[in-house]
């Protein structure tokens, strides 16, 4: 039971990661690989802010402050330095582990003794796991709301458009460059805020821990549309923290089978290998088809 | 004011345009490709037009005339090498392709090219209805216009009224060019160019957008300039005609000498270039 809580902790946690990469990878559609430098980016600042003895809420909107610099970094290199967005985001992302060593001062620094998000005595009083349920559920139901108000006005209408067709967007007076920047700042700025609350709830930053992060909100997003299907873009947002909870009870399962830790990269790859494949094996077995048929065959029965 | 424009000689005012003011002027405008290379070649050589208000102008031209290129100089996707572009009798050579939506509208041939494929008709028609403006973190507001929507879609006689929450991508061409060429009329943009917005569609759709144009032209004095291979419609339709050859302008009448061009004079001076 409380590997099954703490599964739907971390879920709820990671899903920040996924929600902020829903924005650059499935709307502005392109991968942004700075999130994998500015996801312990936002860990150490975090960590290192608090370490320095500041209130751990305002050391976490620090981190996404210094997620949506490196995501204006990566936003500039792209649009006005027209260098493709992979490499752009691989310049950052290779830049922030430097940047990162700085911040902490060494490769791991511990929060231990130190306050943080999770410590305090309401969250005491739960349950073993339930703290970072609480917190999950909490940071996810605000980021959701914000971002489904965000979509929904004209600005998050003209950014939905600049991912949708740039050339109809510019034709009709978007910027979408400005777009373009603001989606990597909004995005880098959420990936950093991931990062300082996995930080805190681990209790502590490590330089490394940056390492395959793509992978693992990608799962997000992917598992959550491959188990939901066709949806509203509101209901898409939920599906994504649906697939984070999805991603680590998968996960706890292959655990289970007497993997070790440090085969977890290995795991992630290979389950959103398998989900993004999915469509493609319904497609070659006739998956859909037979589902169909045998409906049909029950209906006229 | 600039007294002294320089004033083309074959460019011809009659007596129903003198009085008014221009609305976009070209002066001796060239682009210019491939630069300091063996390859130099001028798309545009030296092309002068003058567009006056209300003006329809329908576009012919072979291929490599420079058609496309021009609308690209007036629509800000290429800047002109030399020369200018005026609107109101002020440069706006400087101007962004952005900048320059809030006076002009335009419709790619390629029906995909106008659309946002994952968006709602609605939502695409509330996005070019802000064509030009601040697009702020206002809430959109996208249902109190829905009716509005639905009476505009059914002027365009495709059924697109009843597909307004479809996305666009799971339209038919015809009605999607259609929503292209509703949300560049929305705004009602002081200039409209219209690039070949009828060729990629069967010949009764073709036909069916090309009336529901002219109308929607005709009803709100839009100023429009049409790009089209037909020389049909290119004398069905506007009250002048240019042609381009060259990168210039070789061919331009207007009003009655319009009215009585015919398509065999045309064809015979497509012939002879």
């Amino acid at each position: 039971m409380s590997l099954i809580t703490s599964a739907i902790g971390q879920g709820l946690l990671w899903a920040v990661l996924g929600l902020g990469l829903f924005l650059t990878f499935r709307i502005l559609d392109f991968p942004d690989m700075t999130v994998e430098g500015t996801f312990p980016l936002g860990a150490a600042t975090a960590v290192a802010l608090i370490c320095r003895g500041m209130n751990p809420l305002l050391a976490t909107l620090c981190a996404f402050l210094v997620g949506m610099v490196a995501g204006l970094i990566t936003g500039l290199l792209y649009t006005k330095g027209r260098i493709p967005i992979l490499l752009a985001g691989i310049l950052v992302m290779t830049a922030a582990y430097s940047v990162n060593l700085r911040i902490m001062g060494r490769a791991n620094l511990s929060l231990l003794g130190k306050s943080s998000l999770f410590k305090n005595d309401f969250l005491a009083s739960l349950p073993q796991y339930f703290d970072s349920v609480f917190v999950g559920l909490v940071v996810i139901i605000v980021v959701t709301l914000l971002l489904v108000f965000f979509l929904n006005t004209n600005l998050g209408q003209a950014f939905i458009a600049t991912g949708d067709n740039p050339t109809m967007a510019r034709s009709i007076g978007i910027k979408t460059d400005r777009m373009t920047i603001m989606g990597l700042m909004i995005s880098n700025g959420m990936i950093a805020m991931g990062g300082a609350l996995v930080a805190q709830n681990n209790g502590y930053a490590d330089v490394n821990m940056g390492i395959g992060i793509i992978v693992i909100a990608l799962a997000s997003i992917i598992i959550g549309e491959v188990a939901f299907g066709d949806l509203s873009l509101t209901q898409r947002l939920v599906a994504v923290t649906l697939g984070s909870i999805l991603y680590r009870f998968v996960l706890l399962i292959v655990l289970q089978l007497n993997f070790s830790a440090n085969d977890l990269n290995l795991l992630s790859a290979i389950i959103l290998a398998i989900c993004l494949l999915l469509p493609r094996f319904r497609k070659f077995f006739h998956f859909d088809r037979l589902i169909e048929r045998s409906v049909r065959d029950e209906r006229n029965n | 004011m600039n007294a002294t424009t320089n004033e083309t000689a074959n460019e011809t005012v009659n007596a129903d345009t003198a009085t008014k003011t221009p609305l976009l002027e070209l002066k001796d405008v060239s682009t210019v490709v491939n630069a300091h290379t063996a390859n130099e070649t001028k798309i545009l050589n030296g092309l002068n037009l003058t567009v006056y208000p209300g003006d329809f102008i329908t576009v012919l031209g072979s291929n490599g005339a420079g058609k496309s290129t021009l609308f690209n100089v007036i629509g800000g996707n290429l800047n002109a090498d030399e020369g200018d572009v005026l609107l109101h009798g002020k440069s706006i050579k400087r101007e962004s392709e952005e900048q320059r939506t809030r006076f002009l509208a335009r419709v790619f041939q390629d029906p995909k090219l106008g659309t946002a494929p994952r968006m709602t008709v609605a939502e695409n028609l509330l996005l070019a209805s802000k064509r030009g403006q601040r697009r702020g973190l206002v809430p959109r507001g996208l249902r109190k216009h829905l009716d509005e929507y639905k009476t505009m879609a059914s002027t365009m006689n495709n059924n697109l009224e009843n597909r307004l929450n479809t996305a666009t991508g799971s339209l038919s061409g015809g009605q999607r060019q259609a929503l292209s060429f509703l949300m560049a009329v929305e705004s009602k943009p002081e200039l409209l160019l219209l690039d070949e917005h009828t060729a990629a569609l069967d010949p009764k759709t073709s036909q069916q957008l090309m009336t529901a144009t002219n109308d929607r032209i005709a009803a709100d004095h839009l100023t429009c300039l049409m790009i089209t291979h037909r020389l049909e419609d290119a004398l069905k339709y506007g009250n002048r005609l240019i042609v381009l050859n060259a990168g210039k302008i070789t061919f331009d009448v207007r009003g009655e000498e319009k009215e009585k061009l015919t398509r065999e004079q045309l064809f015979n001076f497509f012939e002879d270039l």
